[in-house]
């Protein structure tokens, strides 16, 4: 059926509801509400939350934003919580314990700090051990929670706090991971890459099928964050776009091991546009710092080309 | 009547887990408690249990398993020792705080580093005040028995605490013993259904659990997992009375031995306890008037009961295996001392920190820690309460 963003929005209600206490243009919230729309009403869930900006927003005791089961154990271990509540699912519902007509669904969140640094083990046994639920990693590029540090998904010369931009050392030096081929590598049914905002239909759509397909899936989610960041609040959707027209952050999915993309910009735009609107970036316009942009670029440029090239070959 | 086996303490505290049938186990191999999770795997391969055995790729993710299973409505044990724990740390701690009943055995171990694989007490007492009920065991007996009561006590509303049964690494968990089993019904009869009030996987009343939660409750949440660990000196207590009843076997906080008309005694935990009864057993036969006050339970803590069970002594020496580094002296040696200052018991007492990194403990080191306390005990008074047994270079 083909995506209809009204009757999403207007039929199925957010099941993360407002007054929690994410900032004002983040991309976060809007991951958990749009990928939760796409668990089926009839369908009960169990959400994990890494500890980090959406957990401690969205449970603050003694509230609750969240309309489903939801828990919380620590930093590192989102992965490894949620297989402790399938495997219960799986041993209840076997032994008769639980309603038979009734479907649970297990969808952990993390941040990149979450997700890609402390919680990679926990999150790697998970989706080899094969338990049934989605994990949703909304990557805002560092640990923003505890003040803007650097994570392996900080890009390439992004200022943070702890890789600040300074007279000798101009920003974080290394490159950032590609968790999404990582889990690729855990041959997983499912694995996709996303937007927060401005694609809704993309990350509708692939949270459905992360959801609604049998075992460990992996979505990640570009989630910009304006604090971190530095943009404005109101160019959220517009820096989402950004980042799939430049090419930053390509759009597609992996399913049983065949690339796809999802989204290939009729004009694909250069990097600058997208680094230009944020703060992060500024020590890169300096006079001077042109070899950073063009690194940048060339860096931009050869992912994208792998990524081509990986769609070629898995589907010969 | 029983069913009479020989089995090692790790396939006791396994058959101890099949018979209890939890929904979910999940843990990580580490000597010496790694047996019991591949003797439960068999269970598992056999279809003799019901149970998802969830094989996690560290400690960390164990306990974090245990969590999610334990607070999605299910029944969850794991087994680990010393450095297995260590990395469980931080969630051995938000298991107590989300008050979940999980069951762990904890076969003893020296914690890294550098590295040992041997017994001492350093895990379980790295971990005494974390919230967890901590159950000590003499022999593989033991260590079978508290298993068997440890979700009743844990699951108890008035306590909701998760509880951990230790015994002493290599020395009952691969040495094979006489043991008493229990009939698989009477267990199941016994252990009885798991019924929580509130759990993730019911979709008719969904609950958010593991908050932030800041300085306007935090406070009154750990008071309340104070009252619990209070609250499970009762439920304790009365567990052991039921099985009693089914099994003819009594414990207490503590097992009391020539206790009575004793003039010094020692007091430990676990394996040594055994050891202490042959020594004393020689001693009275030489008319010394030893005994020894076994702790079983050591949190929560029975202070009271073991300084009204000391009071009558002329001098008594706390047996720690896991020092403290604290230069006081260790754990025990501090909760028996404070529980006679409160008591306001005034017996001269003396600490030996022994066994570290599995350091054979003979007789005959009990036979000389006996005579220092029939010393102190003439002398009335102890000059140098913390000391050492059987470590080289000590003056």
């Amino acid at each position: 059926m083909a995506y209809n963003h009204k009757e999403v929005i207007a039929e199925k209600p957010s099941r993360l509801t407002s007054g929690h206490r994410m900032c004002a243009g983040c991309g976060a919230p809007a991951v958990a509400r749009m990928i939760l729309r796409a668990v089926k009403p009839e369908d009960h869930a169990v959400i994990a939350n890494a500890t980090g900006c959406m957990e401690v927003s969205t449970f603050i005791y003694p509230y609750t934003a969240w309309t489903d089961s939801f828990i919380h154990t620590a930093f590192e271990c989102a992965g490894a919580t949620l297989s402790g509540v399938e495997a219960a699912y799986k041993s209840m519902k076997k032994q008769g314990k639980l309603p038979e007509d009734k479907n649970t669904k297990f969808i952990a969140f993390g941040g990149d700090g979450g997700t890609y640094d402390i919680g990679l083990q926990s999150l790697s046994g998970a989706m080899e051990r094969g338990h049934d639920m989605v994990y949703v990693c909304y990557d805002n590029g560092a640990y923003m929670n505890t003040g803007i540090q650097r994570s392996s998904a900080t890009p390439k010369f992004a200022d943070t706090t702890t890789s600040p931009a300074g007279s000798v050392i101009p920003g974080k030096m290394q490159s950032r991971k590609d968790l999404a081929k990582i889990m690729v590598g855990h041959h997983i049914p499912y694995v996709a890459q996303t937007l927060a905002m401005g694609n809704y239909k993309d990350l509708y759509e692939k949270a459905e099928k992360a959801i609604y397909t049998e075992g460990p899936a992996f979505l990640n989610v570009m989630a910009p964050c304006p604090r971190g960041w530095g943009y404005n609040t109101e160019d959220l959707i517009d820096i989402n776009k950004l980042a799939a027209d430049t090419c930053y952050w390509p759009l597609y999915e992996v399913i049983d091991g065949k690339y796809k993309i999802t989204y290939k910009p009729a004009k694909k735009l250069p990097v600058e546009e997208f680094l230009r609107p944020q703060k992060r970036f500024k020590h890169m316009f300096k006079p001077g710092n042109e070899w950073m942009i063009k690194e940048f670029q060339e860096e931009v440029d050869r992912r994208w080309q792998e990524l081509l090239d990986l769609e070629e070959m898995t589907n010969k | 009547m029983g069913i009479r086996e020989r089995l090692s303490g790790n396939e006791a505290s396994a058959t101890a887990m099949k018979q209890i049938n939890p929904d979910v186990v999940a843990a990580f191999p580490i000597t010496p408690s790694t047996e019991i999770p591949q003797y439960f795997s068999t269970f598992v391969s056999n279809g003799t249990v019901d149970t998802e055995f969830v094989a996690v790729e560290s400690e960390h993710s164990a306990m974090s398993a245990c969590i999610g299973a334990e607070a999605a409505g299910a029944r969850a044990m794991t087994a680990t020792s010393a450095n297995g724990l260590s990395l469980m740390w931080e969630m051995i701690y938000i298991a107590s705080s989300l008050r979940l009943p999980i069951v762990m055995s904890l076969v003893n171990r020296a914690v890294s580093g550098p590295l040992n694989i041997h017994n001492d007490h350093s895990d379980a007492m790295g971990v005494r005040d974390s919230g967890w009920i901590q159950l000590f065991s003499e022999n593989n007996q033991e260590a079978y028995d508290n298993l068997i009561m440890a979700h009743r006590i844990a699951e108890n509303k008035d306590v909701l605490l998760p509880l951990m049964v230790c015994q002493d690494g290599f020395i009952t968990s691969h040495s094979i013993e006489n043991i008493e089993l229990i009939e698989d019904e009477k267990v199941k009869e016994f252990v009885g259904k798991y019924k929580p009030e509130h759990y993730l996987l019911n979709d008719k009343e969904p609950m958010a659990i593991g908050p932030l939660d800041l300085q306007a409750y935090l406070f009154e949440h750990k008071k309340q997992q104070a009252e619990a660990m209070r609250n499970a000196k009762k439920v304790i207590l009365d567990v052991a009375k039921d099985f009693e009843k089914m099994t003819g076997r009594k414990y207490g906080f503590f097992e009391e031995y020539k206790l009575d008309d004793a003039e010094i005694a020692i007091v430990c935990m676990n394996s040594t306890a055994g050891t202490t009864k042959y020594t004393i057993d020689k001693l009275r036969e030489k008319g010394i008037k030893a005994g020894l006050l076994k702790v079983r339970v050591y949190r929560p803590f029975p202070a009271e009961e073991i300084a009204e069970s000391l009071k009558h002594l002329k001098a008594v020496a706390v047996l720690d295996k896991a020092d403290s580094l604290n230069a006081i002296g260790g754990a025990l040696y501090e909760d028996v001392v404070s529980g006679l200052y409160q008591a306001k018991a005034t017996v001269p007492t003396v600490n030996y920190v022994y066994g570290i990194g599995g350091r054979d403990t003979k007789s005959d080191d009990i036979e000389k820690v006996f005579n220092d306390l029939a010393q102190i005990a003439k002398e009335g008074k102890v000059e140098n309460p913390y000391r050492y047994l059987g470590v080289r270079g000590d003056k």
